[in-house]
């Protein structure tokens, strides 16, 4: 190889701990990205992966520094350079596209102006034709009405609108390399799909670098070419695509790539135990010795160099050719099954909401307003020990719905029943103890949903306490059975949230909701917030807790492969109208909701031989259609005028199966079909 | 990162020691905080200590200056003023005192309870504190003053209900950042009461900022009562009132400016060692004042 573009040498980065000691952050890395080569760095949260990349730039984060070695860029040591040589380069020749675009961008200036700013100090285009070129590298971003798109502020574009943007400015510079940060995370499916495809073209077009961040191994297999495995802030793997995400020779690569649900595999993913040290935490042996199945005495011992191997890729192990005894496949267990019972768990009546309130001059005139449901005529049974799985992308009512059945939102509309009971009241505070104690709500976000000024013992004691009158000695002993029943020890009790980590505190979470014995538990993508190994762990429980318990869970996800991974049967949203529902395996297979078959090309799978299909623009809408089809705006099969006045008929299909389309279930099934040929073909 | 190992202790005590060593450990706060206890301990054991009585007058000896026998001089009654600065705060810390921790209560639980039910009530509500703060203070307060009279039981309710007024303010906004967080949602959803809400996810949350907040009340309770006495309407005479010391020795100022020097480095100090504790105490709760609009 010739000079590399960006060379990382034996590099390693810490902070000052509290009693003075040094604890490294990045350790001994050497990384080096050729002209036009895409490397993507993988890990989980806390290895150093962002770290790692913005120390390509010669940039730290507050109270990091520099333990040893030196970062080159075009034969640049980029520690070493003056502010403004650094200034020249970084957003230049090297450019940085982060996670979350819409909070980078300026709020209070026009998207034109932060992209002609861009232009002046990045470039050589002369002033006069910077609003020009501006408008060009909207086009080139694939945006839609460039010229318009100038004059908006960045709050009047979409997620994905933004993130593209985003990337127009990064390229302003003609910069030699890129360097992303998860560009894609918290983005829908489908716009993501698009987003990927975009930088991948570019990429290949201008010969540009990528380093490219990510927990995804889908976004990475689909745009580079070698990837790194990162783990306590080593390379743990280092190869080619192909090598890492098919048969990598790493027993921590084996194990995050088996915990990712797979759309191919209805099991559910095996779960990689156990928590990455703390920086400074790893002792003399392997970092990953205390996770490892394959750990001899020989690995608590000695660290491990990183070796390379005669296929071509290098990798931290002494062990590497029993690596294969871990399984990728999943010996993951199936969904349980629970008998059913007469009565149906949870059924929704031509449920609506809407998020409006009529004003107060409608109220004082007592007019009736014309109201546009957010959600509407929802019709849903869930039976007794039965996971229904609810997605759609963001805005599709998915998250209103739960909260309409925990009583957080009051609805406009039909009625909400638990076990076969009288309706449940529309407010929270109107319900009976026995009506709120069935049914159980949990949140994305564990930082979020445990009030951090409460111990573990508080926070359990809660729902013990308001629904069955526990106290003393009772109280204690149950709080430690449920604690035992999430995996948690006792001793967890006396501890503060901030002192667990993300999928403890999870774990926690889902332990309040089981203390209150719930017949009906919501989970409101409760897994998003997580990493995918600690994922795998949490629907391994909750999936444990349904075969013990007999719950019945609604598992809210915009995560396709999740939701089938738990789910017996799937309801497929589109602007908070149902298009599809019925057995997740025949939701999952052709004929399908033209919606749903637009989400299902969109996935991307950790493998490098499979690719997206883009079907339909990633157009985000902001309300429903007033009239017809919801989808009428986006759908790629649409028949005529017939989809924008009427509302589409439910197609009954086998087994409970249903989708509201004017196509006819068959005409589906040939439609879907003819485009699957033509792919092979 | 997050990983622990050793089971913590999370006792409130524990939190509370954590805190204090943080304030002392830095150097606003060591300072800060030893004024304030300075002041406190000697308000508490002064009469036991003073050289004069603070009654006693002499017409012989008016406004003389700093000597061995009198080390601040006397005033224009013959006074001791070193005697009647010692016992000048004890007045204002026992009303302040007392004032203080009323209008926190009242004022926190008013704000947190608001910001909580949200809405036009709350909308509402807040404009008339608006329109209440924008009356200059010591003008309400002179009205509420003349209208019932002077003295301990009038002043303590008059500073307590005046400074539990913006109080509010502080503890509705702190309490809207917690409002729409998820654990407060699962309250609900789990059917907990109103009370229930603020007391037990509310009230831990806001607490710090309440905390905070009351210590920077207490000062300005403290320069608003002297201001009060400066004016006439707080501390009656004889009984020494560092308010009261100023207002009487300034027209001496020129040529006896001990009479004023004294009590106003008094009550200075007290108000800066206040300042200086509320500030680290900030810092070391995590709430930087600096970073929010000053109400």
């Amino acid at each position: 190889m010739s000079t590399p573009l960006i060379d990382i040498r034996n590099i390693s980065v810490g902070f000052t701990g509290k009693s003075g000691e040094t604890l490294p952050v990045l350790r001994n890395i050497d990384l080096r990205v050729g002209e036009g080569e895409s490397i993507g760095i993988v890990g989980e949260s806390g290895s150093g992966k962002s770290t790692l990349a913005l120390a390509a730039m010669g940039y730290l984060k507050r109270g990091l520094r520099l333990l040893n070695g030196a970062v080159a860029f075009q034969g640049q040591d980029m520690f070493a350079q003056s502010r403004r040589e650094l200034e020249h380069i970084r957003g230049g020749e090297l450019a940085l596209i982060p996670q979350n675009s819409g909070q980078s961008l300026t709020p209070t200036l026009r998207i034109g102006a932060q992209l002609i700013e861009a232009l002046r100090l990045h470039s050589d285009v002369p002033d006069a034709k910077h609003t020009a070129k501006a408008v060009e590298l909207l086009g080139q971003v694939r945006l839609p009405d460039p010229d318009a798109i100038m004059t908006r502020f960045p709050h009047e574009l979409s997620g994905g609108q933004q993130q593209r943007v985003a990337i127009a400015m990064a390229l302003a510079g003609e910069p030699h390399a890129l360097l992303l940060d998860e560009p894609t995370t918290g983005l829908d499916v489908t716009t993501q799909a698009h987003i990927l495809e975009l930088l991948r073209d570019i990429a290949r077009a201008r010969g540009m670098a990528m380093v490219y961040v990510s927990h995804d191994l889908g976004a990475i297999a689909r745009v580079c070419d070698h990837v790194v495995v990162m783990y306590a802030g080593e390379v743990v793997l280092q190869g080619t695509t192909r090598q890492v995400l098919t048969a990598p020779v790493h027993p921590y690569a084996r194990g995050l790539l088996a915990s990712i649900p797979k759309l191919s595999d209805p099991r559910l993913p095996v779960a990689l135990d156990g928590t990455p040290p703390a920086p400074g935490g790893a002792g003399a042996g392997c970092a990953f010795v205390d996770r490892c199945a394959l750990a001899q005495d020989r690995c608590r011992s000695a660290r491990p160099e990183l070796t390379p191997q005669p296929g071509g890729e290098a990798v931290r192990c002494f062990f590497p050719e029993q690596a294969d005894q871990i399984s990728l496949a999943g010996t993951g267990a199936e969904p349980a099954k629970v008998a059913a019972a007469d009565e149906p768990a949870l059924r929704l009546e031509d449920l609506s909401i809407s998020y409006s309130q009529p004003g107060v001059f409608d109220k004082i005139l007592r007019r009736e307003t014309a109201r546009v449901m957010t959600v509407d005529g929802i019709e849903i049974t869930v039976e007794k020990g039965e996971t229904l799985g609810l997605v759609g992308e963001s805005g599709s009512g998915k998250s209103t719905i739960l909260k309409a059945v925990a009583g957080l939102l009051p609805p406009a509309g039909g009625q909400i029943s638990v076990s076969g009971g009288a309706p449940l009241a529309r407010e929270v505070e109107y319900r009976s103890a026995d009506h709120l104690r069935k049914v159980q709500l949990i949140f994305q976000n564990p930082d979020d949903s445990l009030n951090p000024r409460h111990t573990i013992a508080e926070i359990l004691e809660q729902p013990l306490k308001l629904y069955f009158g526990l106290g003393g000695d009772a109280l204690y002993q149950r709080s430690a059975e449920i604690l035992e029943r999430v995996r948690l020890g006792a001793h967890y009790l006396d501890r503060l949230p901030s002192q667990l980590s993300g999928g403890e505190k999870q774990r926690v979470a889902i332990a309040r909701a089981f203390a209150a014995e719930p017949e009906l538990v919501l989970c409101d993508e409760v897994t998003s917030a997580l990493d995918v190994s600690v994922q795998a762990a949490v629907l391994d429980l909750l999936n444990d807790l349904k075969a013990t318990q007999g719950t019945t869970y609604v598992f809210v996800s915009h995560d396709l492969a999740v939701v089938r991974a738990l789910s017996d049967r799937v309801a497929v949203l589109y602007q908070g109208r149902l298009c599809e529902i019925g057995p997740s395996a025949s939701v999952y297979a052709t004929p399908s909701h033209p919606y749903t078959e637009v989400l299902l090309d969109a996935v991307l799978e950790p493998d490098p031989d499979t690719a997206p299909t883009l079907s339909a623009d990633d157009v985000v809408e902001m309300s429903p259609p007033a009239r017809g089809c919801p989808f009428q705006r986006r759908c790629p099969r649409k028949i005529g005028a017939i989809c924008d006045t009427d509302t589409p008929p439910w197609q009954q299909g086998k087994d409970g199966h249903a989708i509201r389309c004017h196509h006819a279930v068959a005409e589906l099934s040939r439609l879907q079909g003819v485009q699957t040929k033509e792919q092979v073909s | 990162m997050n990983v622990t190992t050793a089971p913590q202790q999370n006792t409130r005590l524990n939190r509370i020691l954590t805190v204090l060593r943080d304030v002392v450990s830095r150097p606003s706060g060591a300072i800060g905080l030893s004024l304030v206890v300075f002041h406190v301990v000697l308000a508490l054991v002064s009469p036991l200590i003073v050289p004069y009585d603070y009654k006693a007058m002499n017409s012989a000896m008016m406004l003389t200056g700093p000597e061995t026998a009198h080390w601040l001089g006397t005033d224009h009654l013959g006074r001791d003023v070193f005697t009647r600065v010692l016992l000048g705060g004890r007045e204002a810390l026992l009303v302040t005192g007392i004032a203080t921790p009323i209008a926190v209560s009242w004022g926190g639980f008013v704000g947190i309870f608001f910001g909580l039910i949200g809405g036009r009530v709350d909308e509402v509500l807040m404009r008339v504190v608006d329109a209440f703060l924008s009356l200059p203070w010591i003008l309400k307060m002179l009205v509420l003053i003349v209208t019932f009279g002077t003295g301990i039981e009038v002043l303590i309710p008059t500073l307590a209900f005046f400074y539990g007024i913006p109080v509010i303010r502080i503890a509705r906004a702190a309490t809207h950042d917690v409002v729409a967080r998820d654990f407060v949602a699962a309250s609900r959803a789990r059917g907990h009461g109103r009370m229930t809400i603020i007391q037990r996810e509310l009230l831990p949350n806001v607490l710090d900022t309440l905390m905070v907040e009351g210590a920077m009340r207490w000062s300005w309770m403290l320069l608003a009562f002297s201001s009060l006495s400066f004016l006439g309407f707080g501390v009656s005479p004889p009984t020494p009132d560092w308010g009261l010391m100023i207002a009487d020795a300034r027209g001496f100022m020129s040529f006896a400016p001990w009479g004023v020097l004294g009590p106003v480095i008094a009550l200075s100090s007290l108000i800066i060692g206040i300042n200086l504790t509320a500030d680290a105490l900030a810092k070391a709760l995590g709430i930087d004042r600096a970073q929010k609009a000053p109400v």
